[in-house]
């Protein structure tokens, strides 16, 4: 085997190559930089970054609808049309998803540990908070996981789909277990996901084996040659494609592998968990498509009946677990399953206009989704007030009570002056840590410890996630919860919202391409996911904050929601997303002549 | 059809789509202002200052003014030509997805705006300022009005849709501030109230969903391809066709609402305000109505015959059991939200009975039955401003206290069981006389309706108004100036449609025997020389 040096066109690369630069200098900035002036340095840099990919992209973009698109690092990588759509959407999606991870609030402070290393509730951790430090390498492994979402999906190789899955998967294990609240919680989050995704990567990696055994060669289009040409090894073709899809299924959240999806939309830090929650989807959805379209097309009659089965499961169960979670961040969660199955029947419908359709989808999606997600780490929950220890805004240990194993929820609150040594590691306030059980049994983190009432402004703690907390948020928060329940009407589909013409736009491809009974089970699971949003909404604005009637049979008295001021960045980030939703709803024509003339992927 | 479309120079249904959102706009941003000298401070803002204080001022101005574009409209169009699409406008809107801003209405369409404008100043008025327990603080009747203003505009863009797609839209959307006017501002349910509403709502229309995508895979396609004129007279498979009947027709009887998905409406009718009732009994569930009519039949015409026995036969049940339930009612509101049940049947009666004068009936009685059941929804809700009750056994013997509003309300309510003198009437002898020759069964049991309504309404009014005067209903007032100004109009137009109901035949005789032509329905049986001879309606029987 001769090895040729690939003659690299790297204009067509700008996009990949500025956000993984970015990522490496931030690296570098980490170690060199003054800590004073490290997270400016850090955040300027990653908008920068991202910006400037999005500029990239609409460089690229007429000589590429011109050609139709290139094969770049011999065909590593395929600069084509929907390369570039899904570079600017996951670019813009990671731009503000950044401005809400980077928003400290009115508290002073950003939503990560500041020692991620510390053990949660040890001593060493609270003098990290002391001294104020802060994890600014977020920022560099947010771009990292960005320049992976970036490749995923352009890739013609699965090798390097495998890397490419790699890279941005491992930061985000990272990312999740970086929250400043509820550590534990965030932690088992984190091993959760690690051990899931390397299982799904294993089955990646084991099916691109199988399928190289079958044709020789890592190349989608050697491979969709070989489907077409090679007889006699069917088994080893199927089972190869099947543990691809599978792996690609597990990063989109598709039952029967979206397990892990409610616990680490939890645990994780909710800026986070919007930046996963959109940017992931939109990688993985992209490079699904393209190894749905391009690799096996001709499998079409031996893999539609799996795939549809994933699809209708993927929406019934997200849309029928939804409707019993009492956090927001899991009813978030089961409803981007829900989704996933909503994008997925365009995906199999496997028509021209399905691709338009799922790129659409995918905006649509991720800028409610961030949206969404950036409002709920802005509504807090006010801890009780401390007797005897001063109880400023920040003060209170984020420490948690360790629970032993399998106890439901620990987290008691210590109002009598117990935690005013901080090194004790007493908790402060009752619900702000809360120990997961290993079991990711939902409602795993109520709190179920007994609240002391509260009498006055304590100190602001950790989001305020239970549905109960939002009740009321409408009278308190007009503002904030009408943005709110737009997001919401966005995912359930009304008309006018960005969701809906995305829902419309996929089911009408499913329909197109015969697949017919997943639009009808698609428009039935809208109609049941309907219910779960409006009762949020219902809560926020029909339902008073305090002593009315409670919707939820537990009634324990939880402290009520408190909506910190963001500190401007959030705020921008949640109104481009609200702008979008409304934009993408009422005048989609553009967005989708724009997405539509360079919908053709390379073979 | 190209040629039943008639475009416009002046753009008056986007006028009169825009205005009110514009007006609905202002309403939002109305600047707080400086606390005016003396007034107390309060959370809920009962006091409001500054612009605020003008709300209502500003709302029903903006609403008289929609009425001034509504006659400006009719003054546009050609009834002599009310078969025809008129004050057409046709712009791109989605093209990618065939999607086109298309808008114009023929004599049905125009009459059901009419109506909406109408009613909206009525409405407006009514929430001036309530008494009791329906009172809202000026603050939060801003936003109320906002949303009003919203709908205002959302019930007049969804009868001049004439793209299929625009039109799904619109009845989608205009379900999320009802939702919010019920469930905002209603009674003690009014979440049930308002999210059983919704959720039936939704249903329905998602299933239509359906139906509407896969429609226009069926027709031309291409960046038009959703506009009503391109998919109608469609040659679809059979079956096809069936499937897409039904998914429309699910949608519409939900919204209607026919027996035996109308469970939703007496409990958003209790809850609701009385106004939010109006319009949502008056004029929003019209659209289910006139989705049948102007969706169901001419796009699906040979399902619509296949399936016109069992609907008919539903619409026969409709008639019986609404006015069933509605006499055995204690809650007035729930007993109109019956009465209305019962009133739809008589609609769906007549649009699926296929003769000209049945379905002329038909979309005549939709105008008349928003204005009979929104008056009767109006006074029910002063009634119960007063007695903080909407319940009947709470009254008794008021005539003698308030005779005014004993009388506004025994016309009101002989309206709703159809007396000869007022519109009612006209409309619901067309239906039967029209059903009478194609479906003669249905027609006889449906005459039943009209002897239970006397039932409902008579005993009602004797429960209410007659006898002796309880003791603790002696100092109520009677009806006052506000409230003359808003039963009065209503009133006035059904007289005069009562007695002289050409101009209004006129608007609805042509489309209504175009859309029997479409279907391929029977000749009418007896014909009634209707448009010609109009005036002598009132004094046939």
């Amino acid at each position: 085997m001769t090895f040729t040096v690939p003659d690299i066109a790297w204009a067509q690369l700008t996009p990949v190559l500025i956000v993984l630069g970015a990522a490496v200098v931030g690296v570098l900035v980490e170690a060199l930089v003054p800590r004073r002036v490290r997270r400016v340095v850090q955040l300027t840099l990653t908008l920068v970054a991202l910006g400037g990919a999005v500029v990239a992209v609409a460089a690229l973009w007429n000589s590429v609808a011109d050609t139709g698109g290139t094969e770049v690092l011999g065909g590593s990588l395929l600069v084509d049309g929907p390369t570039l759509v899904l570079w600017a959407i996951t670019a813009v999606l990671a731009l503000l998803a950044v401005l809400v991870i980077a928003d400290r609030t009115a508290t002073g402070e950003d939503a990560f540990a500041p020692q991620g290393a510390a053990v949660p509730g040890s001593g060493y951790e609270e003098a990290a908070r002391a001294a104020g430090l802060e994890q600014t390498e977020v920022y560099p492994l947010v771009l990292f996981a960005t320049g992976g979402m970036l490749i995923f999906p352009a890739t013609g190789d699965l090798l390097t789909l495998f890397v490419a899955l790699e890279v941005l998967s491992l930061p985000l294990y990272l990312l999740t277990g970086l929250s400043r609240r509820r550590r534990l919680l965030s932690q088992e989050a984190s091993m959760k996901y690690f051990l899931l995704g390397s299982f799904a990567s294993a089955l990646l990696l084991f099916g691109i084996a199988l399928l190289y055994g079958f044709s020789g060669s890592l190349r989608y289009a050697e491979i969709a040659d070989a489907v077409r040409t090679v007889s006699g090894m069917d088994g080893l073709l199927l089972a190869g494609s099947l543990l691809v899809l599978a792996g690609l299924l597990f990063k989109v959240g598709a039952v029967p592998f979206h397990s892990w999806t409610p616990d680490v939309y939890q645990g994780a830090p909710t800026p986070i968990t919007g930046f996963m929650a959109a940017c992931t989807k939109v990688a993985a959805f992209g490079a699904l498509v393209r190894v749905f379209y391009t690799v096996v097309p001709d499998l079409r009659w031996d893999l539609e009946p799996v795939m549809w089965t994933v699809a209708i499961a993927t929406m019934a169960v997200g849309t029928v677990v939804a409707l019993v979670q009492t956090d927001i961040k899991r009813v978030l969660a089961y409803s981007s399953i829900a989704h996933a199955g909503f994008v997925l029947t365009g995906v199999v419908a496997l028509v021209q206009s399905g691709i338009t359709a799922v790129l659409f989808y995918l905006l649509a999606y991720g800028a409610a989704t961030v949206g969404a997600f950036g409002i709920v780490s802005l509504v807090r929950e006010r801890g009780a007030v401390r007797a005897g220890a001063g109880a400023g805004v920040g003060a209170a240990a984020r420490v948690p009570a360790l629970a032993t194993a399998g106890s439901a929820s620990a987290g008691t609150g210590a109002s009598d002056g117990t935690a005013a040594s901080a090194a004790a590691g007493a908790s402060a306030g009752s619900t702000a840590d809360v120990v997961g059980t290993g079991s990711g049994a939902d409602g795993a983190a109520d709190p179920d410890g007994e609240e002391p009432p509260v009498e006055a402004e304590g100190p602001i703690l950790g989001e305020a996630t239970h549905l109960s907390q939002w009740a009321g948020l409408g009278r308190t928060n007009p503002v904030l919860a009408t943005t709110f329940a737009l997001f919401l009407l966005s995912f359930a589909g009304i008309p006018l919202t960005a969701g809906f013409t995305g829902k419309f736009a996929v089911f009408s491809a499913a329909v197109e391409g015969d697949a017919w009974p997943l639009a009808v089970v698609g428009v039935l699971a809208s109609a049941a996911a309907a219910f779960f949003y409006v009762r949020i909404i219902v809560l926020m604005f029909f339902t008073s904050p305090h002593g009315g009637p409670r919707d939820d049979a537990d009634d324990e008295a939880r402290p009520g929601a408190v909506v910190v001021a963001s500190q401007g960045f959030a705020v921008v980030a949640i109104g481009a997303c609200a702008v979008l939703t409304v934009l993408l709803g009422v005048l989609p024509g553009p967005v989708l002549d724009a997405i539509a003339g360079v919908a053709q992927l390379l073979p | 059809m190209p040629s039943t479309v008639a475009t416009t120079d002046v753009p008056w249904l986007t006028l009169l789509i825009v205005w009110p959102l514009v007006g609905a706009l202002v309403l939002w941003l109305l600047p707080r202002g400086a606390r005016a000298p003396g007034a107390t401070a309060d959370a809920e803002g009962t006091v409001a200052a500054g612009p605020r204080r003008y709300t209502r001022q500003i709302a029903l101005g903006v609403a008289l003014v929609e009425v001034a574009l509504g006659v400006g409209a009719l003054l546009a169009f050609d009834t002599g030509a009310a078969r025809v699409h008129q004050l057409s406008e046709t712009h791109a809107w989605i093209s990618q997805l065939g999607v086109s801003y298309a808008v114009g209405v023929d004599g049905v369409g125009l009459a059901l705006v009419l109506l909406s404008v109408v009613l909206v100043p009525v409405v407006i008025l009514a929430a001036w300022r309530e008494q009791g327990s329906g009172a809202l603080p000026t603050e939060r009747l801003r936003h109320y009005l906002a949303l009003v203003l919203v709908l205002t505009a959302f019930m007049v863009a969804v009868f001049a849709a004439r793209d299929v797609f625009l039109f799904y839209v619109l009845f989608e959307a205009m379900l999320i501030p009802v939702y919010f006017m019920i469930g905002a501002f209603g009674g003690p349910r009014r979440r049930y109230a308002a999210v059983k509403f919704l959720l039936f709502s939704l249903a329905g229309g998602l299933i239509m969903l359906a139906g509407v995508i896969a429609l226009y895979l069926q027709g031309p396609g291409g960046p038009q391809g959703f506009l009503t004129d391109n998919l109608t007279g469609l040659d679809l498979p059979v079956g096809t066709e069936r499937w897409l009947f039904l998914a429309f027709f699910l949608a519409f009887a939900i919204k209607a609402p026919m027996f035996p998905v109308h469970t939703w409406l007496p409990d958003a009718a209790e809850q609701a305000p009385a106004g939010t009732s109006t319009l949502l009994v008056g004029v929003l569930d019209k659209v289910g109505t006139f989705g049948m009519l102007t969706l169901c039949l001419p796009l699906f015409p040979e399902a619509s015959r296949w399936a016109a026995p069992v609907i008919i036969a539903l619409a026969v049940v409709s008639i019986l059991y609404g006015a069933l339930l509605a006499i055995g009612q204690q809650d007035l509101f729930r007993l109109v939200a019956y009465t209305s049940v019962s009133h739809f049947g008589f609609i769906v009666l007549g649009i699926f009975a296929f003769t000209s004068t049945s379905v002329a009936g038909s979309s005549f009685y939709m105008v008349n039955h928003g204005l009979s059941t929104g008056a009767l929804f109006l006074l029910v809700g002063f009634l119960a401003a007063r007695r903080g009750s909407a319940r009947i056994e709470d009254f008794g013997g008021l005539q003698k206290v308030t005779p005014v509003l004993a009388g506004v309300f025994l016309v009101t309510g002989l309206s709703a069981l159809s007396l000869p003198g007022l519109s009612t009437f006209v409309s619901e002898f067309l239906v039967l006389v029209g059903s009478f020759g194609t479906n003669r069964a249905a027609a006889v049991v449906a005459t039943l309706g009209v002897v239970l309504a006397a039932v409902y309404v008579l005993w009602t009014y004797q429960r209410l108004f007659t006898g002796p005067v309880r003791g603790d209903l002696a100092g109520t007032r009677d009806i006052g100036g506000r409230e003359r100004w808003v039963v009065g109009p209503l009133i006035a137009i059904m007289l005069v449609l009562g007695f002289y109901p050409a101009p209004a035949l006129r608007l609805v005789d042509e489309p209504a025997a175009q859309t029997v032509e479409h279907v391929g329905g029977e000749p009418p049986a007896v014909e009634m020389p209707i448009a010609v001879d109009g005036d002598s309606e009132g004094s046939e029987q």
